[in-house]
């Protein structure tokens, strides 16, 4: 188990020396996206549309933050991650078409993905749920939003952030997962808890 | 007497949703951190020391704690005069979003358009009751999405017995897996009708950590439930532990002899709620949070009846 701190945009030859298991933090800009920004973007991919960032530029990351407008200026308040699974389904494909190195969400995600990212070198990254405030006390600055008609939580919001952490990997680029091997431990419990409860 | 006034209510629903979103209540914290001392595996217990030290920065720093501040679950008393409720709870609600500030979650089902103030049709969603004591109580429960998309309900049939809502316990948990924010905290309804059932999960989770149900089969079966699933295996996060379950509560209603209803509703470590009572003379007690001169204090669970009368809102 390393502890690795990497630049944005990482390389493609970090991201796939990274292991389930890793602690990481991240200094460079975040774009979050969750469900109505991936719809999107696939649509705008579709369509020939241009995107509104580089998504490779960044890390994605699966979070609704809560901003406030002082003035001119947005400042963050609270983003923590959300429910990565809910993304499963389009992730793969935003990995082929669009792309992205590292996903940052909560709760891991499908095998589906895990294959994705095998083939097009990416890691997804465990945060804590529900540590906004930890999250938002990483970032230095919001440097912009774009499709925020989606409103606050589904918009792409570009964060800078600085030592983003701590994250763990928890699916790497060579097919590692933690949320496989709690799985398969969880199995082993399960057989117990039902004796327990006489089923 | 006209009743209690327009502004107190509205300014009470305001300072419920800033309690609620930036401390947890204390029975919720006292177990956050008796899970953190049992978590020695090194993925575990950093997710449960992220935990511990986010609910520190919220509270100092007055922020939301989890930037989900959830669809706004009201429960009300009736048990003094008071003006249109349901006006005042709204109209809390759009200044909360904007002063403390919530993040504006409430969308068209359909079209998904978001207005920006958590205003739309049934949103907020306000449960009420008969009250008996004379003061008009609120509680608010902001619900994140995360455990709700969680939630099951199975109509099973009579001759599944305690069987049948053992095993929908474990589906459920072993569905929700890494998902729902674990520790959860379980609201689980038994018997009643289809809608009666999740209604009853969810005011499961507005009962204090530690309290049982008060008929003893009830209370059997949440002793049993958690004793079996706490252990699973998910742990903080889904990154694996000995904690599962903050808690594992069922409330209950006689049903139909044909049916078998049993529901679960989850609840993310993050457990809000907060509670005010507020009495015919003006005077707010927040039961679920201490406050000195607007200012949180730590917050006391409703068990040891400690409250901070006549506080920030006091007074006529």
């Amino acid at each position: 188990m390393a502890e690795v701190h990497l630049k944005l945009p990482a390389s493609e030859e970090e991201v796939r020396r990274l292991r389930a298991g890793d602690i990481v933090y991240l200094t460079g800009l975040l774009f979050t996206a969750r469900d109505e920004a991936h719809l999107r973007a696939l649509e705008f991919q579709h369509e020939g549309k241009p995107m509104p960032v580089k998504f490779t530029d960044g890390a994605l990351y699966h979070c609704g933050p809560i901003m406030k407008k002082e003035g001119e200026k947005w400042t963050i308040v609270a983003a923590g991650p959300t429910t990565s699974s809910r993304m499963n389904s389009l992730e793969p494909q935003f990995l082929e078409k669009i792309g992205a190195r590292l996903i940052i969400g909560k709760g891991g995600m499908n095998k589906g993905v895990g294959e994705a990212m095998k083939k097009f070198g990416a890691a997804y990254l465990a945060f804590t749920g529900g540590a906004a405030v930890l999250a938002a006390q990483r970032v230095r600055e919001v440097k912009g939003v774009h499709w925020l008609d989606l409103g606050m939580p589904e918009a792409v919001w570009v964060l800078d952030a600085v030592e983003f952490g701590p994250l763990t990997v928890g699916m790497d680029a060579s097919g590692g997962s933690l949320f496989e091997e709690v799985a398969k431990q969880v199995e082993r419990n399960t057989a117990e808890a039902k004796k327990r409860l006489g089923l | 007497m006209a009743g209690i006034s327009d502004k107190v209510i509205e300014d009470t629903v305001v300072e419920l949703l800033r309690l609620a979103v930036t401390k947890l209540p204390a029975d919720v914290e006292a177990a956050l951190g008796r899970i953190f001392d049992e978590e020695k595996a090194p993925a575990s217990q950093m997710q449960m020391k992220a935990i511990l030290e986010n609910l520190k920065l919220a509270e100092g720093t007055g922020t939301p704690l989890c930037q989900d501040t959830g669809i706004h679950v009201f429960f009300v008393k009736l048990g003094a005069p008071c003006g249109d409720i349901e006006a005042l709870i709204r109209k809390g609600v759009e200044r909360a979003t904007k002063e403390v500030p919530l993040r504006p979650n409430a969308v068209h089902p359909v079209t998904r358009k978001n207005p920006g103030n958590n205003l739309g049709v049934h949103m907020p969603y306000i449960y009420y009751e008969p009250g008996t004591d004379g003061c008009l109580e609120i509680t608010v429960m902001p619900k994140g999405a995360g455990s709700e998309n969680m939630s099951q309900m199975a109509m099973l049939t009579p001759s599944a017995g305690e069987k049948g809502i053992k095993q929908f316990a474990l589906d459920t948990i072993l569905r929700a897996g890494s998902n729902p924010c674990p520790p959860i905290l379980i609201g689980m309804g038994i018997g009643g009708s289809a809608d009666i059932c999740m209604g009853l999960a969810k005011k499961a989770l507005l009962r204090p950590l530690g309290t049982s149900n008060p008929d003893p089969d009830m209370a059997r079966l949440e002793h049993e439930l958690f004793g079996a699933l706490n252990g699973i295996g998910i742990g903080p996060m889904g990154l694996g532990g000995k904690n599962t379950l903050l808690g594992f509560h069922i409330e209950h209603a006689f049903c139909h002899t044909a049916s078998h209803p049993v529901a679960i509703n989850i609840q993310c470590w993050a457990a809000r709620k907060a509670t005010a009572r507020i009495h015919p003379d003006g005077n707010v007690e927040y039961l679920t949070h201490k406050v000195k001169g607007g200012r949180v204090e730590g917050s006391k669970g409703e068990r040891d009846g400690e409250t901070a009368k006549g506080a920030k809102k006091g007074g006529k």
